[in-house]
């Protein structure tokens, strides 16, 4: 079966997003000589690490075929409630935390439910819950930020040296992540089911695969990620922030398709999603370095996001 | 029968009775960008207390978010089919709103532009609003003589490209700092040799954090950074902390929210250009009910005033202590 699946993936569309990736890392090092500075390198993965790990539950909704719009604003509801928590109500940090991902893990399950039990499409569905937690978040927050946070709330935020170079541990939790993540949809059966629904779902219901379940637990997952994705952001930016989460659901979406993961489900590589989400950082702070205006990168993202998912629809009338 | 011309006649009176009054008690709307920015909700505030003290009505709207051009223009009709004369508004899209407005107008209706202005500025009949390039100009001051004989390594951290508020506040900035600059009615923001990096913040605390680290890569000799607003400057002191340069480094910034204030008590940002939503909001219900009194409309742009915030004066620049600020503040003490 695995090996059934990697053949076919389209060289293009796994090859095309690293090459991307170099050839705007090589070019960017021709402007400037401090981009090619471990520090710098690091300074763009902590940049990208909130949508990065947000980018990992989409990438596991997209496999399935589906969408889920509501990502960013689950994650900034996520993070109201872990710091409201930790400081109004004077929770110890950790059970803080694990309320904060257990909001975030409740909205999966009740887009889940809604996908699976009333089988309403995942864009309408996300589309509500969308809007739904951003009016939870702007009223339990009063649109107030929400500061002097304990420290145990921003540690992800702190680093520590490798060589010369600081690494936040944000980073290091993103990369573990995104590890396990491609352990579990390469290795173990859950993860096969995971590109099998999105391949066929009524093959695949019809060979015994409990379809209903793996969706559902695949948006469950995903609001585990986007809480995880919440208490990077307050650690980054020290606060918790009502306006946070505006941009990054699309944000999201444009790393997973950027990295090569088909919106019709089935096939992509995880690994694609974090090159997907790193390129868009990466010409952030390359042309900020250049002295370019940023949105030029916002040009350079929508070109990439057509020729990805061009690539995507050439390669499966090749492989019809 | 008897029954029923009474209640037919009690019905008119209610209705005659609510007509008289409707009449006599002026109607006016306001229309902020959002319902939920703690500016906006202070607006409203203001807007609320003028409202019930000069005895008018009022209606308030939003846009759904910022930039949401039909959301205001909807709320706009709704307002006049219920009868508002004044409608007072923050246009989300400067130019956009035009067309709408010219409606409301052509019916009768004063339409007053609060915070910031239209595209032309005479689409309205008069602006109640900040002077964005003096906000600008008052920071620029504070942080050359603030600096001292330190070198001007200058980043500015800007708001997006093509916002009106967003070049005059950059370029009062530079004009203040003794740089050449444009001029309040351009659009472009300046250029200097000073201003070693220039990034856009979108106003947002996360994404000015983001623009400072890199602008800090290409530029770290850094010894003043300008921002658009408070929580583009908390990102920007962050940033810094974290490059281990938030000592050495001077930010200012505009806006005079509670929380910036705060952050200027705490050394975080030197010093800030305070403005006042609670006065514009006010202003614009008094003029409306002056205009269905007398029928007088107000016209062309008035100051609300701005003041410079900071924790440690300098010589040769006004400025008022933190606890001023504090008092004036919006947002949560």
């Amino acid at each position: 079966m695995s090996s059934s699946f990697k053949d076919k993936l389209p060289p293009l569309g796994t090859l095309g997003p690293f090459i991307a990736l170099l050839v705007a890392c090589a070019f960017f090092a021709t402007q400037n000589e401090r981009f090619l500075s471990g520090g710098n390198f690091s300074l763009i993965l902590q940049q990208v690490a909130v949508v990065g790990v947000i980018a990992i539950g989409q990438t596991l909704i997209i496999l399935t075929a589906g969408i889920d719009l509501s990502c960013g604003m689950v994650m900034a509801l996520g993070g109201i409630v872990m710091t409201k928590f930790a400081t109004e109500l004077g929770l110890p940090p950790v059970l803080a935390v694990l309320c904060g991902i257990g909001v975030t893990t409740l909205f999966g399950l009740v887009n889940g439910l809604l996908v699976t039990k009333i089988k309403l499409p995942p864009f309408i569905v996300t589309l509500g819950t969308l809007n739904i937690a951003f009016a939870i978040t702007q009223l339990y927050s009063n649109s107030q930020t929400v500061t002097d946070l304990p420290p145990l709330l921003t540690a992800l935020g702190n680093t520590f040296g490798i060589g010369d170079t600081q690494v936040s541990y944000g980073t290091v939790l993103m990369l573990l992540l995104y590890g396990a993540a491609f352990f579990v949809l390469r290795e173990t059966a859950a993860g096969r089911h995971v590109y099998a629904v999105g391949n066929n779902a009524e093959a695949t219901r019809l060979v015994g695969i409990p379809t209903q379940k793996v969706l559902l637990g695949v948006y469950v997952i995903a609001g585990v990620f986007y809480g995880i994705a919440s208490l990077l952001s307050v650690a980054r930016t020290g606060v918790g922030d009502p306006n946070a989460g505006q941009t990054e659901n699309l944000d999201a979406i444009t790393a997973v398709v950027l990295g090569g993961t088909s919106l019709f489900g089935g096939r992509g590589i995880i690994l694609g999603t974090l090159v997907g989400a790193l390129i868009v950082g990466v010409f952030r702070n390359g042309l900020t370095l250049m002295g370019v205006s940023s949105i030029y990168q916002v040009l350079v993202t929508g070109i990439l996001v057509i020729l990805a998912v061009a690539a995507d629809q050439l390669s499966r009338k090749g492989a019809r | 029968m008897l029954q029923a011309t009474r209640i037919a006649l009690a019905a008119a009176l209610v209705a005659f009775g609510g007509a008289a009054v409707a009449q006599n008690q002026p109607v006016i709307g306001l229309i902020t960008k959002t319902e939920t920015n703690p500016f906006f909700v202070k607006m409203k505030e203001g807007a609320a207390e003028a409202a019930k003290a000069k005895g008018a009505k009022l209606l308030t709207g939003a846009g759904k978010a910022d930039g949401d051009n039909a959301g205001q223009v909807t709320a706009m009709e709704n307002m006049i089919a219920a009868g508002a004369k004044t409608i007072l508004i923050t246009p989300s899209d400067s130019k956009a709103i035009v067309p709408a407005i010219k409606k409301a107008r052509d019916k009768g209706v004063l339409v007053i532009a609060l915070d910031s202005p239209t595209d032309p500025a005479d689409a309205t009949d008069a602006l109640f609003a900040t002077d964005n390039y003096k906000a600008g100009v008052l920071i620029g001051q504070y942080a050359k003589a603030a600096l001292g004989g330190k070198p001007a390594k200058i980043v500015t951290l800007d708001l997006f490209p093509g916002h009106p508020v967003g070049a005059q506040r950059h370029n009062g900035f530079l004009k203040g700092f003794g740089l050449a600059a444009p001029d309040a009615k351009s659009n472009e923001l300046g250029k200097a040799p000073e201003v070693v990096c220039m990034a856009d913040s979108f106003g947002d605390q996360a994404k000015g954090q983001t623009a400072m680290e890199n602008c800090l890569q290409k530029s770290p000799e850094v010894t003043v950074v300008y921002t658009i607003n408070e929580p583009a400057a908390a990102g920007a002191f962050n940033a810094l902390k974290k490059a281990g340069k938030d000592k050495g480094v001077l930010i200012v910034s505009v806006d005079g929210g509670c929380q910036g204030i705060k952050d200027v008590g705490d050394g975080k940002i030197a010093a800030t250009s305070q403005q006042y939503p609670l006065k514009m909001a006010a202003m614009g219900v008094e003029a409306g009910v002056e205009y269905a009194k007398s029928g007088k409309k107000p016209s062309g742009y008035t100051d609300t005033g701005v003041t410079l915030i900071a924790a440690t004066p300098v010589a040769g620049v006004e400025s008022k202590d933190v606890k001023t600020g504090t008092d004036l503040c919006w947002g949560k003490k």
